[in-house]
């Protein structure tokens, strides 16, 4: 009684005081049924979304490892920009790299290519060959050869490999189970079929030759001495193409009719003007065996050396080096294989002044534009690339019912005129303003990407992918998915079938142009006309 | 006015107070369902002045973890406060305080433009700060112990 007396003296609560204390007690419960409202409506839409897609919502898984045993030994032939990072694919990464990844993550916390490098898997290899043109890369190729504890500047390295001057002795070395080739393209044929020959496993840089016959050779020689090979395009490791397929396989699209693919890119880099290393001298290149496969023989040129891209003695330009990552990339989602036509047209038009050069002036096009024709499946597959301009756009597959748009993010959205998803359209159930499907890899994460040209990369999922929520370089991936076939006996996913049509198809892409015609594909036979 | 407030002006204050309210409950409750939410990519974007310390919490996984349990929970529990007029005084000052933080990590300085969210630049006051702002005004002008659960814990309070 007293605690009831001294309570109503403190409040005394009277209705009024009810009624105005829990005036917006009933706010409380409209909000509750509008969020209640809002997760049934999202749930109805993902649950009914997902049973007409009919897509996993599984990550792809990663890949089964096989790192025991004895180590693998490799070689490297040709240490340039590329090689280096394929050898440190393979887990020797030059010590100055590392350092300056190391000083880049003490000065910013949100630089993660140290701590990626470092968590990147131990493949169980070692390093027994090395063999470049240029003392000076191949010196850097030594040290990295060595650095089998990932160290920066001033560590203790182990031993390096052997360098050889000529890649047919480091081909017969016992001690050599498998090789990578980083070479220019002029050289691929040549050294693959030499390697596969010698009973050596073959990693060979894209793109896979420089001209038709070199495909035809390289295919055949691989195929009969049975060895492991893997072609170097490592968007093949991206998690979103690998959904992407999958999209396909299930026909989110309808029938696809139209595919365009693209290049952009705006800097001298980007355009293989590269810098040209004044320690290049007759005495430090090996400039003869450099020529060696060339018809014509040229007098000793840096310039020709550094930026061989831009010369068709050496490479095929955008067809050879970019066409076919976009090309490949497709390819895998698609499976659509060699096209039946190729027309392909451009020019020199940015970099066409003798200022950009040393010398000479490019021959390959700085813009360029080709279009395959798929007349039994229905479809055109269209390549357009520019070196001088970074407007990007995407890689688009287009099909009735739906288009996909393609990075290392991965969208579907349902045309608005679409016969399949009509009613769902009709009924509110799809809106073709927001994507039906989507992937972002590593969502719960945020990329820091360092430079401008490693966002182009990283965005055509040439540099980074994500496997299980975590970021890895795409080109480690495909090393060692090599690797691991190596080991297991078995072919990679970019093996010699699937090598085989892109470099028959970059190559009738460059017949076009060269020749200024249409080029014609027979499937039987084999040949072009 | 000495014996509070009049009619409208009450309901007014009640008004803005329990809209508020149901903005940051919201905003709590739709990170909460969210599986896939975290603040990773709003502290990552982070600029100005305290920007290390926003971008250091987002590297740190632990600290994010608490970081994004105390933002849900602090925002359904302010929101609700502010609607039920529930330990409003409180709420108040945690409503202040959160808002002050997403403002010093997404300061509107002249001609920065933040990712998150997309909306273009503001210059020196954006709608976290206005927000913040009308938290002041209304904890200045208390409403919890006349229409609000705090009347039935606190005893009625006329405004003075």
């Amino acid at each position: 009684m007293e605690n009831n007396q001294e309570n109503k003296n403190k409040k005394e609560i009277n209705r009024r005081d009810l009624l105005k204390g829990m005036a917006t007690v009933p706010v409380v419960g409209a909000f509750a049924f509008g969020i209640w409202r809002k997760k049934q409506l999202d749930h109805y839409r993902s649950h009914k979304l997902s049973q007409e897609l009919n897509m996993s919502s599984v990550a792809p898984g990663e890949a089964k490892k096989v790192w025991d045993g004895e180590p693998l030994r490799l070689g490297i032939i040709g240490y340039g920009g590329r090689g280096e990072h394929l050898l440190r694919g393979a887990g020797f990464a030059h010590p100055d790299v590392i350092q300056s990844w190391k000083d880049s993550a003490a000065e910013n916390s949100t630089d993660r290519r140290y701590n990626d490098y470092m968590e990147q898997d131990d493949l169980n290899v070692v390093v027994n060959g090395i063999c470049d043109l240029f003392d000076v890369r191949a010196e850097r190729a030594l040290l990295a050869s060595s650095n089998t504890g990932r160290e920066g500047a001033n560590g203790s390295y182990g031993t390096p490999a052997k360098r050889y001057r000529d890649y047919r002795d480091l081909l017969q070395a016992d001690d050599i189970d498998a090789v990578i080739i980083g070479t220019p393209d002029h050289w691929h044929t040549k050294i693959a079929i030499d390697a596969a020959r010698a009973g050596k496993h073959v990693y060979v840089e894209k793109g896979l030759t420089r001209t038709l016959e070199e495909v035809y050779a390289i295919r055949d020689e691989v195929k009969k001495a049975g060895i492991t090979f893997q072609l170097g395009h490592q968007g093949r490791q991206t998690e979103s193409y690998i959904k992407a397929a999958e999209a396909i396989e299930k026909n989110l699209l309808g029938d696809i009719n139209l595919i365009e693919v693209c290049t952009n890119r705006n800097s001298t880099n980007g355009a293989w003007v590269y810098n040209i290393d004044e320690r290049g001298t007759e005495e430090t290149i090996d400039w003869k065996t450099f020529e060696e496969p060339c018809e014509e023989k040229h007098p000793f040129s840096p310039e020709r050396f550094f930026r061989w891209r831009c010369w068709w003695d050496y490479g095929t330009g955008l067809s050879g080096d970019l066409l076919t990552h976009e090309y490949d990339a497709v390819n895998q989602i698609v499976r659509m294989g060699i096209p039946e036509t190729a027309m392909s047209s451009g020019g020199v038009y940015y970099y066409e002044k003798p200022d950009h050069y040393v010398n000479e002036v490019r021959e390959v096009p700085d813009v360029w534009n080709a279009v395959f024709e798929y007349p039994k499946k229905n479809f055109s597959l269209l390549y357009s690339a520019t070196l001088a301009s970074n407007r990007n756009r995407g890689k688009v597959i287009m099909g009735h019912d739906g288009y996909m748009e393609l990075g290392n993010n991965l969208s579907v959205y349902a045309d608005r005129e679409s016969t399949r998803y009509k009613d769902k359209i009709q009924s509110g159930l799809i809106d073709p303003n927001t994507p039906i499907y989507s992937y972002i890899p590593g969502r719960k994460d945020v990329d820091a990407v360092a430079t401008a040209t490693e966002k182009y990369f990283a965005g055509r999922g040439l540099l980074y992918t994500y496997r299980g929520g975590k970021r890895v370089d795409t080109t480690h991936l495909h090393v060692a998915e090599w690797i691991q076939a190596i080991r297991e006996n078995s072919q990679p996913s970019c093996n010699i079938d699937e090598a085989f049509e892109e470099g028959i198809t970059s190559a009738m892409a460059t017949i076009a142009y060269k020749e200024n015609r249409k080029v014609t594909w027979d499937g039987e036979k084999e040949e072009i006309s | 006015m000495e014996k509070g407030y009049s009619r409208a002006q009450l309901w007014a204050l009640v008004i803005l107070r329990v809209a508020i309210g149901w903005h940051l409950l919201y905003e709590g409750m739709i990170k909460l369902l969210n599986p896939n939410w975290s603040s990773v990519g709003y502290l990552m974007d982070s600029k100005g002045w305290f920007a290390g310390i926003f971008r250091s919490i987002a590297g740190n996984p632990d600290v994010l973890q608490i970081a994004d349990f105390l933002n849900i929970w602090g925002l359904i529990l302010i929101g609700l406060g502010l609607i039920l007029g529930l330990f409003t005084r409180i709420s108040y000052i945690g409503g202040i305080a959160l808002l002050g933080l997403y403002y010093l990590s997404h300061p509107a300085l002249i001609n920065v433009t933040y990712a998150i969210p997309s909306e273009g630049n503001y210059m020196l006051v954006n709608k976290n700060l206005i927000e913040m702002i009308t938290l002041v005004v209304l904890m200045l002008f208390p409403t919890g112990r006349i229409v609000g659960l705090d009347r039935l814990i606190f005893g009625k309070r006329e405004a003075s």
